[in-house]
């Protein structure tokens, strides 16, 4: 019995191991792909057969798009864009995961569903009408447009997100602030803000990803090359000339690190908050 | 001075009930910047759309007609629309059943007991990877991989799989497959992290008292893992249905809807409406379609929360 017992605990085992085996494969293999075609010479990308690492290793495809000042000016719009968006995005959906946690007020309900339901609207349908307004507005191909079109993505979430983290904050805190003749104002930015690091980390990174990753509205929004954004810029790499694969793929990989370093630091806020925000709404 | 004293009480109930009513008001304070991104980028867009898609020419020349529900007519006569809705029927269900299956699968492996939290920290992020990439990056990164001369199709010849290289994403008969299998490596992490929190929550004693009951791994895994982890798969089905039925970037820039219509899904049929024949009244009733679309799974998706709470 125990003989057996042990048995299966050993095939278990063996499978659990050849899962991660393969499940490491299949998620991590494009991208170590990337990572090895960025030290490549164009030529070699698609040498038969394939070289995982290469006689030639470079990094002169790295050297090519850190040089190159429009290919900068992507990276610099793509952050003063994205951190602009987080920042914004913070201050409204805290005031409003305010109000919705602390206070019954009429038509909050009704507010509450239309900011869930937001959330369903098709980016493609708000294309059109985005674009006229942007146009009317004089913000067509300025960071004032992007930054506000992408709040609209990004604050629904960031207000679920917000409220929920609220919610699992005691009631006392503000009562024992206002007792000591706190506003409403205060109790948020003096108790409640400083309490609150955590959940606005994790809305804050996830804030960042999406703007940082935006690409229809980008494409569309904007015009010329020095407004452009990094999602923007390497599809531009693929119209130039012939295909400069290793430089695709070297700023693939300066374009993920912005990403990646946040998923690095901040992995426990991260996954914390991609499920609290789509599961407890 | 009766008078006086009377009055008095009255004026401080006036007060009273300024105050109060300044209170009241408070909670609309906080919601006011919020509500009015809604309304501006919101509800007014939504509207212009809905009344864009009634006219002829809008957008272009100065002047546009009237043409009520016209450009309905011709968008639902249009024999591209359709190949495009089943285009995103098929690449939608594709990857959202893929996500699921995959998402379990991992979320399993990762719920694992065998190994050390550490060591599972480790594995999180690595099947984690492929959802820090944005579209554009993958989509780029799997032109390279699926390229003729393309590493995979390096692997499928050398292991006899195929005879010669395929181009999957410009070849009619694989292209659709193609970008299904992109979408899919790109969006099951999202499932995964979902549902290991899910599985995490799921109480012990359960699973203890079926192993009393003498249940094997898959009438447990079948009787009180998926039962209880059934809230968070239908919600999460239904997000990603919303989601990936409005898969814009990784089409247009893989295979563009092509070749020849192979791969045009509902976004990518209005993009081009809009911005390459600048049909702005056309392409939004396409739009308008396409949110009504996304409304019915909306509803579905809310209503699933409400009766979750």
């Amino acid at each position: 019995m125990a003989q057996t017992r042990k048995a299966r605990e050993r095939v278990s085992k063996i499978w659990t191991i050849v899962g991660l085996v393969a499940g490491t494969v299949f998620a991590a293999f494009p991208v170590f792909w990337m990572l090895s075609s960025s030290f490549k010479k164009n030529s070699e990308i698609f040498a038969y057969p394939p070289q995982i690492v290469t006689e030639g290793f470079s990094l002169d495809a790295y050297l090519v798009i850190l040089t190159d000042p429009v290919k900068l000016r992507f990276f610099g719009n793509s952050y003063l864009v994205a951190l602009s968006v987080t920042a914004l995005t913070l201050i409204v959906a805290v005031l409003a995961a305010y109000a919705f946690s602390r206070y019954e007020f009429k038509g909050g309900k009704g507010l509450n569903l239309v900011i869930l339901s937001v959330q369903a609207v098709p980016p493609i349908t708000l294309l059109i009408p985005f674009f006229a307004l942007m146009v009317t507005l004089r913000l067509y191909n300025t960071y004032q447009g992007l930054i506000l079109t992408y709040m609209v993505f990004t604050l629904p979430y960031a207000i679920i997100m917000m409220t929920a983290y609220f919610n699992t904050l005691p009631k006392e805190l503000d009562e024992a602030a206002k007792i000591d003749g706190a506003g409403p104002m205060k109790v948020l930015t003096r108790v409640l803000v400083p309490i609150s690091v955590p959940g606005m980390v994790s809305v804050g990174t996830y804030t960042f990803m999406i703007a940082w990753n935006e690409y229809l509205f980008a494409l569309t929004l904007t015009r010329t090359e020095d407004m452009r954004t990094v999602p923007i810029g390497i599809q531009l790499l693929m119209g130039q000339h012939s295909y400069e694969w290793n430089e695709m793929m070297a700023m693939s990989i300066l374009g993920s690190l912005p990403v990646l370093l946040l998923f690095l630091f901040f992995q426990r806020y991260f996954i914390g908050g991609l499920t609290s925000g789509s599961l407890k709404s | 001075m009766t008078q006086l004293s009377t009055s008095r009480p009255k004026v401080l109930g006036v007060k009273a009930q300024r105050a109060k009513f300044m209170q009241s008001l408070t909670p609309y304070g906080f919601v006011a910047p919020v509500s009015a991104l809604i309304l501006v980028l919101m509800i007014i867009p939504i509207a212009i759309v809905i009344g864009y898609s009634t006219l002829d020419n809008v957008i272009m020349t100065p002047e546009s007609r009237f043409v009520g529900l016209d450009n309905y007519v011709t968008i639902l006569t249009d024999g591209t629309f359709y190949i495009a809705a089943r285009n995103s029927l098929v690449f939608t269900l594709g990857s959202v059943t893929a996500h699921f299956v995959l998402g379990l699968a991992f979320a399993t492996l990762l719920n694992t007991r065998l190994l050390s939290p550490f060591v599972k920290t480790i594995f999180r992020a690595i099947f984690i990877l492929p959802w820090l990439f944005t579209v554009a990056i993958i989509a780029v990164l799997w032109r390279m991989l699926l390229n003729p001369n393309g590493i995979i199709n390096y692997l499928l010849v050398s292991s006899g799989i195929v005879d010669v290289g395929v181009e999957w994403l410009s070849s009619r008969s694989t292209a659709l497959l193609a970008v299904t299998v992109i979408n899919i490596w790109a969006g099951y992490p999202f499932f995964m992290v979902s549902l290991l929190a899910g599985l995490q929550g799921i109480p012990r004693d359960l699973y203890e008292a079926a192993t009393v009951d003498g249940a094997s791994a898959w009438q447990q895994f079948w009787h009180v893992t998926l039962p209880q982890l059934r809230p968070i798969i239908i919600s999460m089905m239904i997000l990603d249905m919303i989601w990936t039925s409005q898969q814009f970037a990784l089409i247009w820039l893989t295979t563009g809807g092509g070749p020849i219509n192979a791969t045009e899904m509902l976004p990518t049929y209005t993009y081009k409406l809009a911005f390459s024949t600048y049909e702005f009244g056309l392409a939004s009733a396409s739009a308008v379609i396409i949110l009504l679309l996304s409304m019915v799974l909306a509803f579905f998706y809310v209503r699933h929360q409400k009766v979750k709470d």
